[in-house]
């Protein structure tokens, strides 16, 4: 909420409008009338290219629910009344479940937003998604990187867009904090120790951390993982291991676990503001880095839609009540990002439902979204003056920098099994105290074998 | 205040209700008709057809289907492609992960019928004949009113954490400091965490066991009473000699109820600990991996095991009825 | 069943009395402090969501709700944000109000009719083979809800083809039309214990009153209407109700079924949308579980009378 309440009420009176038709619209009673006038308008012009499908509906379901779903909904509504169609939205916590039984059932939305390529390939493997449309194609290859289009394409065909993203490789600091104390932001990884060993010797637990998040608990952790194999490994090595040609035990893998070990099970330096080691796997991610205000904690890695999760009235800037840095490697000159995002996957091929693929993959979408509130896309057309949060900023420019090598969060690309289940587990159980190389073993056994 | 409320929009749900009411309205009296079309003595296999059919055809395809379909892509890989033999039943019993969820599985099954039965006995027997007797009986019923995701809710409240230097904000924590102890994260550790959990399907489910055995108790012929009374039994023997062998169907009902409903026991598990820290059961592993992972097989094959559970109770309460005829 | 005789479906005059005896004896002092210990701790945690529920966010995320006690601080913020909010995701409860009890009714009562043709043939019309179908009926209850999801989906959106004969068609069900799936969800779903408990009450009917009226040449439907029915309305009451909380508080159901827009979806469904992507939302969590609450149990309290008699009436008596 605190965080969203301003854009949010800017667009209420707009959004009222649109609340009566989703109410009103069930369906085969209410004609969709108000192309009617709408067409030919000025206002209408960027939307002509996608054509009219008067009274046409295309479902959407995603994991995206709340105040963020309401900012689509709402981003959405000049094309819906423009091209005449309607747009159905909805969003389910338990999103990764109910699209399969939706599928299964043989009642899939039209459209799917999919947090993970893992998935999404799944879904293709088995047959149920169509292939992109040409223009979609046309519009990924022109707004996103190579890196990005290549997590909507299976064997050499490309599926889905890119839709939003995230940037995970941060941490999370109080800039007030660190000017107070005299502390620098770190440019690498010993910078980073030396500075952890610092502020525990003033008595503050440097660090803190929740990976608490229901079924999906030990997601926050798996990332500290993967963003430190990121930079130990290399990108290439980075991609062995998600690919399995790097066995989960193996020793570099145990390697960088025990790097993240180094801090994360370290009671000097953890749970600031929470408690012992332990603690963190009982605090709500979205809870981990509050002490950060409250001066009982000085880190936290978490991604850059944490920026959404700080108490009211926290200012999220370089001079304001936190901000962010890059997290460091061993050589300051290699800046590997770790990153995840949506993909818009099509279960049905209906030119009304291509129109609206097509009109989600182009950066004016982006850029209405954007101008509603917090939102980060790797989308080329994206213009930074509309980012609302300066950290949302950032995160545009190190996604944009064509120099930036960009890996999507491994956990979202291995088999479900693995990366939505005994990866999470496993962290767990590592944060709760079970051994590296037990828990590294655990994993590696579990892979699917086929 | 902005209502938003657009009553119009929601007539044709009321509409779609009204349809539904006269649908059922239509559909028993059609059936009543055809029962008095057909004669009385002959055919009681016509009879028995017409108020079966329709329990039986939508138990088929609500049920049975789902249950063969279940039972066959048991013994299927993950994308139901090709035939893998027992390789599902191998995996559940071998992989530490499974075995966990089955142990776990079986800890419920074994304390929550005996707990349920206990507390509601208890609480039914102490409160009977008092004057607040309905009244204490609605207090410990009412959670059965609230869904199990509320409880989860209420229950994560009382075992919430803070650090030791802050204030509580969960029940059990401010008792546990009050008494000088230190706060502990209750959920987290098992096997203890287990014990916590089931104490919520406990707090659920108790009300149940009070209102049925209380009734029970309420229907022990009086003779039984008076006689035991006259032989001058003392409480605790009046329980054990008179009481509980007059209600033990009742008991027994209490007990199957309990049992399955453990045994497909999902959303507190869901909601409190999202089956972490070895606290997953099998009905929340099967959703696991027949859906979040894409393992239909391996899905199957712990709701088979599920079956095959419970099939012990089942034989029992047939034998039950059996004796009870004879 | 076994060591009582088979109870009257009236509660025998001295029984009442008699039991009261039974208690007597056992309530002394310190059985009543158990009692209202018990008591204590079964309401508590509820009273806590309560009073939390009124409680103002930051206080509710800082301090226990005991320390209300100290420093009583009250707001109706939560219930207005949950009512009236104004943010499509925050508020507009009573849609979803509306959709509970559109889904709820019917979701009752065919289960309850059904149940009951079911329940009355399996006792009373004396046929080959029908232990074997209550053996069956019974085991499905045990027949994980999970699993069943997927056959009843493609049951709707595709109908039901035999080796690419199609013999029913897809239902293509759209906007409040869609209730109808879930009624049928909940319908099938409810069967198995409806039998089951409706049995359990039918079988111990003295078997001279149905004779009797056999005897007066009474069709089985005359039966049914007239003498069962009448006597079993508490079974049914008994029934009715744990249906009702079922249908009311059952969330997977809804999910697959009903969808999540507020074209059809129950409150359920908006409770755990609102639980959010920001976690721990107490305040809103406090006072939507307890709105969602409320209904249920001001249905028990006003039922329960029927509820207990129905259970006094002998019919749990296995």
């Amino acid at each position: 909420m605190s965080l969203l309440s301003r854009p949010a009420r800017t667009a209420l009176v707009a959004g009222t409008a649109g609340l009566a038709l989703v109410a009103a619209g069930c369906g085969s009673s209410e004609p969709s009338a108000p192309a009617a006038g709408g067409g030919t308008s000025a206002a209408c012009a960027p939307f002509e290219k996608f054509g009219k499908h008067d009274g046409k509906k295309v479902s959407v379901y995603s994991s995206i629910r709340d105040t963020e779903a309401d900012l689509f909904q709402q981003t959405w509504m000049p094309f819906e009344k423009c091209t005449g169609m309607k747009i159905t939205y909805e969003g389910a916590g338990e999103f990764e479940a109910q699209i399969q039984v939706r599928s299964d059932g043989g009642n899939p939305p039209d459209l799917a937003f999919f947090p993970q390529p893992g998935l999404l390939q799944r879904f293709v493997a088995a047959g149920r998604l169509k292939p992109a449309p040409a223009e979609v194609k046309r519009l990924a290859e022109q707004n996103w990187s190579p890196d990005w289009a290549k997590y909507g394409t299976v064997d050499g065909t490309f599926y889905a867009a890119p839709l939003g993203a995230s940037v995970k490789s941060f941490v999370w600091y109080s800039p007030g904090m660190f000017k107070e104390k005299g502390w620098a932001v770190p440019k690498t990884w010993d910078e980073l120790m030396t500075l952890t060993d610092t502020i525990a010797g003033t008595g503050v637990k440097p660090w803190c951390a929740g990976i608490e998040s229901g079924e999906a608990t030990g997601w926050p952790a798996t990332d500290w993982i993967e963003d430190v194999l990121l930079r130990e490994l290399g990108p290439e090595g980075y991609d062995d291991w998600v690919a399995h040609k790097i066995p989960f035990n193996a020793p570099e893998v145990v390697a960088a676990v025990d790097k993240v070990g180094a801090i994360l099970k370290n009671e000097r330096f953890v749970n600031g503001g929470y408690g012992p080691v332990k603690s963190i796997a009982g605090t709500a991610f979205q809870e981990g880095g509050v002490p950060i205000t409250e001066g009982r904690c000085a880190l936290h890695r978490q991604a850059s839609f944490y920026a959404n999760f700080w108490p009211e009235g926290t200012t999220v800037a370089e001079d304001g009540d936190v901000f962010a840095f890059y997290l460091p490697g061993n050589d300051p000159a290699e800046k590997p990002v770790l990153g995840a995002g949506e993909f818009v996957g099509a279960f049905t091929d209906r030119p009304e439902v291509q129109a609206v693929q097509a009109y989600l993959a182009t950066g004016d979408h982006a850029n209405a979204r954007m101008k509603l509130g917090t939102y980060v896309s790797a989308n080329k057309g994206v213009d930074i003056a509309n980012a609302q949060n300066p950290i949302d900023r950032l995160s545009i420019e190190m996604l944009h920098d064509p120099d930036t090598v960009f890996r999507f969060d491994g956990s979202d690309l291995m088999p479900a099994a693995v990366g939505a289940g005994t990866f999470w587990k496993g962290m767990t159980d590592w944060i709760n105290g079970k051994d590296t190389t037990t828990v590294l073993d655990f994993i590696e056994a579990s892979w699917p074998a086929s | 205040m902005n209502l938003d409320f657009d009553f119009a929009a929601e007539q044709p749900k009321l509409l779609q209700l009204l349809y539904g009411v006269v649908a059922f309205c239509a559909v028993v009296a059609l059936l009543l008709l055809l029962l008095d079309r057909a004669p009385m003595r002959q055919r009681a296999r016509l009879h028995a057809a017409v108020l079966l059919a329709p329990a039986l055809l939508l138990l088929a395809i609500g049920l049975i289907v789902p249950a063969v379909r279940t039972t066959l892509l048991s013994f299927m890989s993950g994308d139901g492609a090709s035939w893998v033999g027992l390789d599902n039943y191998v995996w559940m019993f071998t992989r530490p992960e499974a075995v966990t969820v089955l142990r776990t599985t079986l800890i419920w099954v074994a304390l929550v019928p005996l707990l349920v039965t206990a507390v509601g006995l208890l609480y039914a027997v102490l409160v009977d004949g008092s004057r607040f007797e309905s009244a204490a009986k609605s207090l410990v019923f009412l959670p059965m009113a609230v869904s199990f995701v509320g409880a989860g809710i209420i229950w994560k409240f009382v075992y919430a954490y803070r650090p030791e230097e802050s204030e509580q904000i969960g029940l059990l924590n401010q008792v546990v400091v009050a008494l000088g102890g230190t706060p502990r994260q209750w959920l987290l550790e098992p096997p203890l965490n287990t014990l916590f959990l089931i104490v919520v399907m406990v707090w659920i489910q108790a009300g149940f066991a009070t209102v049925v055995l209380s009734a029970a108790i309420k229907g022990i012929p009086a003779e039984i009473v008076e006689a035991a009374r006259l032989d001058g039994a003392s409480p605790v023997q009046m329980f054990f000699r008179v009481t509980l062998p007059s209600i033990r169907p009742a008991v027994l009902v209490v007990l199957v109820t309990q049992s399955i409903g453990t045994l497909k026991l999902f959303d507190i598990v869901r909601t409190m600990t999202g089956g972490q820290f070895d606290t997953s059961v099998i009905a929340n592993e099967m959703y696991n991996q027949a859906f979040r992972y894409g393992e239909t097989g391996r899905g199957a094959a712990l709701a088979v095991f599920l079956f095959a559970l419970v099939t012990p109770i089942v034989v029992y309460q047939i034998r039950q009825r059996r004796e009870a005829v004879r | 069943m076994t060591s009582v005789p088979p109870a009257a479906a009236a509660v025998r005059p001295g029984a009442r009395q008699a039991a009261r005896r039974v208690g007597k004896r056992l309530s002394g002092r310190a059985a009543s402090a158990v009692a209202i210990v018990i008591a204590v701790l079964w309401t508590t945690p509820t009273f806590g969501l309560f009073l939390s529920s009124l409680r103002p966010e930051d206080q509710i995320k800082t301090t226990g709700w005991w320390s209300f006690f100290s420093d009583p601080q009250l707001t109706l913020e939560n219930y207005r944000e949950v009512l009236f909010g104004t943010s499509s995701s925050s508020g507009k409860m009573a849609g979803f109000l509306i959709n509970s009890i559109v889904i709820t009714i019917p979701s009752v009562l065919f289960p309850l009719a059904f149940a009951a043709f079911a329940a009355y043939a399996l006792a009373w019309v004396p046929f080959r083979g029908r232990n074997g179908i209550y053996i069956g009926v019974f085991a499905l209850q045990v027949v994980p809800l999970q699993m069943a999801l997927v056959p009843l989906l493609s049951f709707f959106s595709e109908g039901v083809s035999v080796f690419g004969l199609q013999l029913m068609p897809a239902w293509e069900l759209e906007g409040p039309a869609r209730f109808a799936q879930v009624w049928f969800a909940h319908t099938c779903f409810a069967l198995p214990f409806g039998v089951f408990l409706l049995h359990n009450f039918m079988s111990e009917l003295p078997g001279e009153l149905i004779e009797a009226a056999r005897v007066d040449g009474a069709g089985h439907g005359v039966i049914f209407r007239r003498v069962v029915l009448p006597l079993i309305a508490p079974a049914l009451a008994t029934f009715g109700i744990f249906q009702f909380l079922w249908v009311w508080n059952d969330l997977l159901v809804a999910l697959i079924f009903a969808g999540g827009t507020s074209e059809s979806a129950p409150m359920t469904v908006r409770l755990a949308q609102m639980a959010g992507t920001r976690g721990n939302e107490w305040q809103r969590l406090t006072a939507g579980a307890f709105v969602s609450l409320v209904i249920p149990l001001a249905v028990f309290l006003s039922m329960q009378r029927y509820f207990v008699r129905g259970l006094l009436a002998g019919g749990v008596k296995g």
